[in-house]
């Protein structure tokens, strides 16, 4: 049956039309390969097994009905465990929300379901998504599917390890930071981070809300046109979803880029980079070029001080948003806190029920907001950001889109960099400024570093997702790195 | 601004966040945060000044009508809560006074 999830969401969903197989078929596929994989890579914190059945069976009652079927009627869908689904357990990867059920579901997940999605499950991640190698989960790491020892990357591990073993063709993760298209490099998948303000963000749970945005995880650039053509569009719910009109993506996708301006950082990639990341991105350039693309040398001359100024920001809105896991509305409430004050009891809560780097965070955040810090950090980091920006709209005004690597370093091993937080930070240099600036990205596969994949980003101007994907897709139909699979046989 | 950050000082941010740390943690974070801190120091080098802070990339206001519109029913707010008063319609909460 693996052959039935062997496939994009877009084959998957024309074969259930036609009849040639069934939702609930596709779905205990998709399930079976969900639990077989769990054991070795734990990319599921959930399988909704009968959540997810009982959808299937319905959309083939639809379809023996003669109703019409959704752009993604049966096809299997997985979902970050911080997207809010209505009577399905969602944590976060936290202990503090390990028992929580949502009584509502996000908007973008309602949009997938009312497109005929199957939502199979709910996949494991860094607690709060904060990390960049999903090792911060309060129920353990998940693995690399093409090299056990390696990190899936972060936050998004699980939901990038979910479309690389073909769980499922689509699953939507989160992007604060690089969370989507980190793991999506690391995996060998596509990661498509929209513009802020693109898709609602009304139940996420929120990390930093300035920077949060959710996006799909594909195999193909054609798969995530159609799927941001769904969860895209404003929302009474978000106040931040943007009003402007969402375009028919799939018709971006031309394969024509002739004359494509892409802007290349040139110092900002030289420093730091891993040789084999370096190669595998200016192949990707050249190949670029082969279709008829200009590249043109940029400055970013902020782009150096982008990691100070995300772990200022960010700590700072999660310092805040965090405030109200307090064991008192929902979560988890510290066992001997009864006989103590409601003082002790949020304390004793919050520090048995976050983890470390969600602590450090709320620490940190907390810090440069108060009194005495705040101008000299989260100010100054506010004022830089908006430099940055600048950096950015001068960019723009002779490139069409952005080319950078997504990681400067292949997927590294578990453990390496867990006792060194700035470490772990540094790693984020090349995916966090679209979040600081709010632009759309995507991550392709490019290339491989002996045997781990590698990806480059194209970053495009705010609500431009469409120039980003074609030349994603371009480049796709000319590679064959999309289509290479992670040796999961023997599971 | 150069950053001497201490325990106490650590210690003191945490209470802001109604963060019980422990000692392991203190020491730590302690450590782990001026070493954040100090790479961060970076950008007070650049000069900034009259440039406008952005605290958020999209400023639109949205605004919309103040109408009522359906919201959760008590007992389904109260479902997920540690320890709920089901026929009060309440959250329970350890003593707030006297302790």
């Amino acid at each position: 049956m693996t052959t039935a999830l062997d496939v994009s969401a877009i084959e998957v969903r024309d074969e259930i039309a036609a009849g040639r197989i069934s939702a609930v078929e596709v779905c205990r596929a998709a399930l079976d390969r969900a639990s077989t994989i769990n054991g070795e890579l734990h990319a599921f914190n959930l399988v909704a097994s009968e959540h997810a059945l009982s959808r299937a069976a319905e959309i083939d009652r639809q379809r023996a009905a003669g109703q019409p079927l959704g752009p993604l009627a049966g096809v299997p869908v997985a979902l970050k465990d911080n997207l809010c689904v209505r009577n399905m357990r969602t944590t976060a990867s936290s202990r503090i929300l390990e028992t929580y059920v949502p009584p509502y579901t996000a908007t973008a997940v309602e949009r997938l379901e009312a497109a005929g999605a199957v939502i199979i499950g709910k996949t494991n991640c860094d607690e709060f998504a904060m990390g960049s190698s999903n090792e911060n989960s309060a129920f353990g790491p998940v693995r690399n599917p093409w090299l056990r020892d390696r990190t899936p990357g972060g936050s998004s591990g699980g939901s990038a390890v979910a479309v690389a073993g073909q769980c499922a063709p689509i699953a939507l993760g989160s992007d604060t930071g690089g969370s989507i298209r980190q793991p999506a490099s690391f995996c060998g998948v596509v990661g498509l981070k929209p513009t802020y303000g693109r898709v609602s963000r009304y139940g996420l749970l929120a990390f930093a809300s300035s920077l949060d945005q959710i996006g799909p995880f594909t195999r193909t650039v054609a798969d995530a046109a159609l799927t941001l053509g769904i969860i895209a569009g404003a929302d009474s719910r978000d106040a931040t979803s943007a009003e402007t009109a969402v375009p028919d993506y799939a018709a971006s996708l031309t394969g024509d880029i002739r004359g494509l301006r892409i802007g290349v950082p040139r110092a900002f990639v030289s420093e730091g980079v891993d040789p084999l990341v370096k190669s595998a991105f200016d192949a990707a350039l050249a190949t670029l070029q082969t279709l008829g693309a200009t590249l043109v040398d940029i400055e970013l001359p902020h782009a150096r001080y982008a990691i100070p100024v995300y772990y200022l920001v960010c700590t700072a809105e999660a310092s805040s948003n965090l405030a109200r896991y307090d064991g008192v509305r929902y979560g988890y409430r510290a066992a001997s806190a009864r006989e103590h004050g409601l003082r002790e009891m949020y304390s004793r809560t919050r520090d048995e029920g976050f983890g470390a780097e969600v602590k450090r965070r709320i620490v940190l955040g907390t810090y440069v907001l108060s009194a005495g810090y705040y101008d000299a950090f989260y100010l100054k980091a506010l004022q830089v950001r908006t430099l940055m920006r600048r950096d950015y709209d001068s960019a723009f005004e002779r490139v069409d889109v952005v080319a950078m690597p997504t990681s400067p370093i292949p997927p590294f091993k578990l453990g390496e960099k867990t006792d060194d937080p700035l470490q772990m930070y540094l790693a984020d240099i090349f995916t966090v400024s679209a979040n600081l600036v709010g632009l759309p990205g995507i991550s392709i596969p490019c290339g491989f570093a002996d045997d781990l994949p590698i990806g480059f980003q194209l970053l495009g101007r705010p609500f431009d997702e469409q120039t980003v994907l074609r030349a994603a897709d371009a480049f796709e139909r000319v590679t064959r790195w999309h289509s290479m699979k992670p040796p999961l046989n023997a599971v | 601004m150069s950053i001497d950050l201490s325990t106490a000082d650590v210690e003191r941010v945490a209470a802001l966040a109604h963060l019980e740390l422990t000692d392991e943690e203190k020491q730590l974070f302690t450590r782990q945060l001026a070493d954040i801190l100090h790479y961060a120091e970076q950008i007070q080098a650049l000069d900034t000044a009259g440039v406008p802070a952005t605290a958020h990339v999209n400023p639109t206001e949205h605004e919309r009508d103040d109408t009522l519109l359906p919201s959760l029913a008590v007992e389904e707010a109260i479902a997920s809560a540690p320890d709920a008063a089901p026929d009060a319609g309440l959250f329970r909460v350890p003593r707030v006074i006297g302790g």
